[in-house]
């Protein structure tokens, strides 16, 4: 298959070897990648500030850039519910529609589209440490994506997944929740990376950037451990 | 003060049914269903669905398929809820068990209701009697709290929910509620799986006009309110006894 | 909030105030943990029931589409069933009174105590009573109202409203209640729920008996059969329509069922999502007062139907659907928002995500709307809502509406430039590199909205290349 990758603004400009890395598990598994550089961002934050006027713009110029892609596959599952799920509603009505709605079948979360799409679940990776898995709220009850992560990371060698006592739980990120109510999103942050650390595990595996920010971010001014991994880099790490 | 006169009743209820009319001339986005069910339109609004009211039942907590089955799952709810379930064979053994609960609790004053078997069993207790429904008399609410405990029979048990429908018609609405003992007799066969057997009971039963009041007794009065601490006994019964006979 | 111009301030507050508040409560309520704990600790025992009884249904997936469909229709339907309703509610000897909003609500029931020449009114647990801030009204007019149900009790006492519209008293300690009960009702002091509960219900007996109205809400109104439902679980309304002889209840007109039948769905759903029980302990159908024969109750039965701003929400196709909830409180009990913030910072009768859903609808959307921003959109709510209410993506659509008829000029000058550099990948890309190089003195002169993150928060450092860089590299 030929994938399209879809670079969310985080990975575009703060964790480049996450997108790297999606890249690197697609090749392996024999499938060749691209990057339309046209792209740009998806336009969550204006969407979920309530300016849809201006999300509409940069979605239906995202709907042509990714015209004619095979599969489009992005490593957050925030994003691509945004082009998944947001899309067809924001763009209901507008030139763009059917293209939205054909867009919409063809992107997947990285984890997802593994799975579900390829029918892949162990990719041949080691990862000797104990993990516990953070579900992104979108990737959770935008996209119902609950088990898909868990069995790529169940068919990793050497990796041990642990709970939380708080799983479905958010992080707190919110976009610019973040920064309008930042002491109900830090209270958040709190909760969950509190509940992730208590499982003493070495690393917080995740499938959304933004959500990484937020953990690590409130865990690094905290002191604790331990960071977040994006899945994508564990899927490509060490070979078996 | 007083109350307000009819024509401006009747012209603020035209007012809201006509914001209700204007509002609904835009029709509603379809409804946010994940799995596929059966529906079908009413005749005064073709465009809605309805699902039949039956569609549900497989759906909802079992009741069981036989009496025997009813049965077992009413008196394990009953046992989660904390009410006390009793079965006995005839009339005799529940007037025997119940004067036995009267002597070992030392019930002064039990309350009951005109029914003849209630009757047979509340005439053996040893203590006073009072009966709620005397002919041409209101129940006295102050003598009726002064009862230790109040006999009812019910509408019928519902084994999905461990639930025993009264209705007004079994000794008005305090009796049921006031007395901090709640005892209710039963025939094994009063036992429907669900709660929609029930409703169709009371509607077979009283057809034309319902009672004031059904009510659906669910165990013993309980809260939560404090630290969400379960407390049973909270306005109403302490204690729900449920006597089954046959 | 007793007199009536501060309730009208308190309603309808100038744009900004309200917000305001929120932030400023907000931030005092993250600061103590230990409340935070507690209420979460209160509400681990709810999760437990609630999965144990979702688990009793044979397909709880499909029977949420029945309830969800069973309020739909019903809501959709309103112009159909409202009258069907009140003609049968009437045959059945009951009087309805129609209101348009919360002050002639107010006067209809003040009109029908001074008319039954009452003194003492017991009221059973009602948040459309709240909603109209009935309580200081009859006050004001001379009447002694005792609140009945446990946590409506203590709150009374406490001189504050409800915390949370099922549990009201959630976040008060054991400890703190018998203080007040010792402070109002001169008992010893005691740690034991169950002796503080017995305190309570010895006081309020003699109240049921000496009360000359009862006043309730109700659950559902049957269209069908022309009854009101109520569910409780502590008899409390139950006695307050025995022993009184007036009963006055008070509903919003999106209350209506259609038929007697869609109660065997929705009462199990609505005990099951909300206290996370099998059936909640009385679920009680009244269809009009003490008839002929019957050897109580109260002689007159009144039922204020209340619009109080339904009607918007109704007029709203889109959002139409919040007219669905059955108030089981469900998504308060999961929302992080509401574990972190409190009940009381909302400043709403209907906290948590259903009322930041409506009270915009309710109460003006300018005032309001920052609820509906006060949300990381997780989306626990819409998952946990028994009747399907899409709750947080109305509070997206409330933040569009808001947009669109009220913006913030700087928010929406800092949006379009966003779009507009988002349209042009080269400036984009351009702004990604300028966001990678001053990250570090940014870190330093910390400009908001980087403030407010940095305050709380750590940012990475900036790698060297952006992906897009990275990926030219590579593709070389």
């Amino acid at each position: 298959m030929h994938v399209s990758l879809f670079i969310p603004c985080f990975v575009d400009q703060l964790t480049p070897q996450v997108g790297l890395a999606v890249a690197t598990v697609l090749e392996r598994l024999g499938h060749t990648v691209e990057f339309r550089s046209a792209q740009t961002c998806c336009g969550q934050p204006s969407f979920n500030a309530g300016y849809w006027d201006e999300a509409r713009g940069v979605a239906s110029r995202a709907v042509e850039v990714f015209a004619g892609a095979e599969a489009v596959v992005g490593p957050s599952g925030s994003c691509v519910a945004m082009m998944k799920v947001f899309y067809p509603q924001l763009l209901a009505g507008t030139p763009h529609e059917t293209a939205a709605l054909d867009l919409a079948a063809r992107t997947f979360e990285f984890g997802e589209f593994l799975v579900n799409q390829l029918g892949v679940t162990d990719v041949g990776a080691r990862f000797p440490h104990r993990v516990s898995y953070h579900d992104g709220c979108h990737g959770l009850r935008e996209l119902r994506i609950r088990d898909e992560p868990r069995k790529l990371l169940a068919a990793v060698r050497d990796l041990e997944l642990v709970e939380c006592d708080e799983p479905e739980s958010c992080c707190g990120f919110g976009g610019l929740f973040s920064v309008k109510f930042p002491m109900v999103s830090t209270a958040m942050a709190e909760v969950k990376a509190g509940s992730l650390a208590r499982t003493d595990c070495d690393y917080i595996v995740s499938s959304d950037p933004s959500c990484q920010l937020q953990l690590d971010g409130w865990l690094s001014k905290n002191g604790k451990r331990p960071r977040t991994i994006h899945l994508a880099e564990v899927l490509a790490g060490e070979v078996a | 003060m007083n109350s307000r006169p009819q024509e401006a009743n009747e012209a603020a209820g035209q007012a809201i049914l006509a914001r209700v009319r204007e509002a609904l001339r835009l029709p509603a986005p379809p409804p946010h269903i994940r799995s596929q069910t059966p529906t079908a339109g009413p005749a005064a609004h073709p465009g809605l669905a309805i699902l039949p009211a039956e569609a549900s039942r497989p759906w909802l907590p079992d009741g069981g398929d036989s009496p025997a089955e009813s049965l077992g799952i009413f008196t394990e709810n009953l046992a989660t809820l904390r009410a006390e379930c009793v079965r006995v064979a005839d009339m005799n053994a529940a007037a025997a068990w119940l004067a036995g609960q009267a002597r070992q609790r030392g019930w002064q004053r039990v309350a009951f209701h005109d029914d003849p078997l209630i009757a047979s069993v509340v005439e053996v207790l040893p203590c006073d009697r009072y009966r709620v429904d005397s002919p041409g008399e209101s129940c006295d609410k102050t003598m009726l709290e002064a009862c230790d405990a109040g006999v009812s029979g019910c509408e019928c048990l519902i084994a999905q929910t461990g639930s025993i429908l009264v209705s007004s018609n079994q000794g008005g609405r305090g009796l049921s509620i006031l007395p901090h003992v709640h005892v209710v007799l039963a025939r094994v066969d009063q036992i429907v799986p669900m709660l929609s057997d029930a409703l169709a009971v009371v509607r077979q039963q009283h057809q034309g006009r319902l009672p004031s009041m059904l009510s659906f007794i669910t165990g013993p009065s309980r809260t939560g309110d404090i630290e969400r601490i379960l407390v049973l006994g909270a306005h109403g019964p302490k204690e729900l006894l449920v006597i089954l006979v046959g | 909030m007793s007199s009536p111009a501060t309730t009208a301030a308190a309603e309808h507050p100038r744009p900004g105030v309200a917000k305001k508040q929120f932030l400023h409560d907000a931030a005092e309520h993250v600061r103590d943990t230990g409340h935070r704990d507690f209420v979460r600790r209160a509400l681990g025992g709810y999760y437990l029931s609630r999965d144990t009884q979702k688990a009793r249904f044979r397909d709880w997936e499909q029977a949420r589409d029945a309830a969800s469909l069973a309020k739909w229709s019903a809501v959709n339907r309103l112009d159909e069933l409202l009258p069907e309703f009140v003609a049968n509610f009437e045959s059945g000897g009951g009087r309805v009174h129609w209101a348009r909003d919360a002050a002639e609500a107010r006067a209809i029931i003040l009109g029908l105590l001074a008319e039954a020449d009452a003194k003492a009114v017991i009221k059973s647990k009602c948040m459309t009573s709240e909603e109209i801030h009935l309580n200081a009204a009859l006050e004001e007019a001379g009447y002694g109202v005792v609140e009945s149900d446990l946590g409506e009790f203590i709150q009374q006492l406490r001189g504050e409203p409800p915390y949370h519209f099922v549990f009201p008293c959630m976040h008060v300690r054991r400890d703190e209640i018998s203080d007040l009960f010792g402070k109002h009702l001169g008992t010893e002091p005691t740690d034991s729920p169950e002796e503080l509960t017995m305190i309570a219900r010895r006081h309020l007996r003699r109240l049921y008996v000496e009360a000359d109205v009862g006043i309730t809400g109700a659950n559902f109104l049957v269209a069908e059969t022309g009854q009101i439902s109520i569910t409780e679980n502590e008899g409390n309304a139950r006695l307050t329509v025995a022993l009184p002889r007036i009963h006055i209840a008070i509903a919003g007109i999106e209350k209506l069922v259609a038929r007697l039948d869609d109660l065997a769905v929705l009462l199990p759903m609505l005990a099951a999502a909300g206290s996370g029980q099998p059936m909640t302990c009385y679920n009680t159908l009244y269809g009009g007062p003490r008839q002929a024969g019957e050897c109580d109750g109260p002689e007159a039965m009144h039922l204020v139907l209340l619009d109080n701003g339904r009607t918007a929400l109704l007029a709203d196709a889109e959002q139409r659907d919040a007219l669905q909830c059955i108030r089981c409180g469900a998504c308060l009990n999961v929302c992080p928002i509401f574990k972190n913030v409190g009940g009381f910072t909302y400043g709403t009768t209907y906290q948590g995500p259903i009322g930041s859903v409506i009270t915009p609808h309710l109460r003006g959307l300018a005032e309001w709307n920052h609820l509906s921003g006060a949300s990381s959109l997780c989306g626990a709510c819409t998952d946990a809502c028994p009747v399907r209410i899409d709750i947080h993506h109305h509070l997206l659509h409330n933040r569009r509406n808001a947009a669109r008829t009220a913006p913030s000029r700087l928010e929406r000058l800092g949006q379009r430039a966003f779009a507009f550099v988002a349209r042009r990948p080269w400036l984009f890309a351009a702004g990604g590199w300028l966001f990678r190089k001053t990250l570090p003195l940014a870190k330093t002169l910390r400009p908001p909205p980087l403030s407010a993150w940095l305050a709380t928060r750590d940012l990475p450092a900036a790698p060297r290349q952006s992906f897009r860089s990275a990926w030219r590299r590579r593709s070389r």
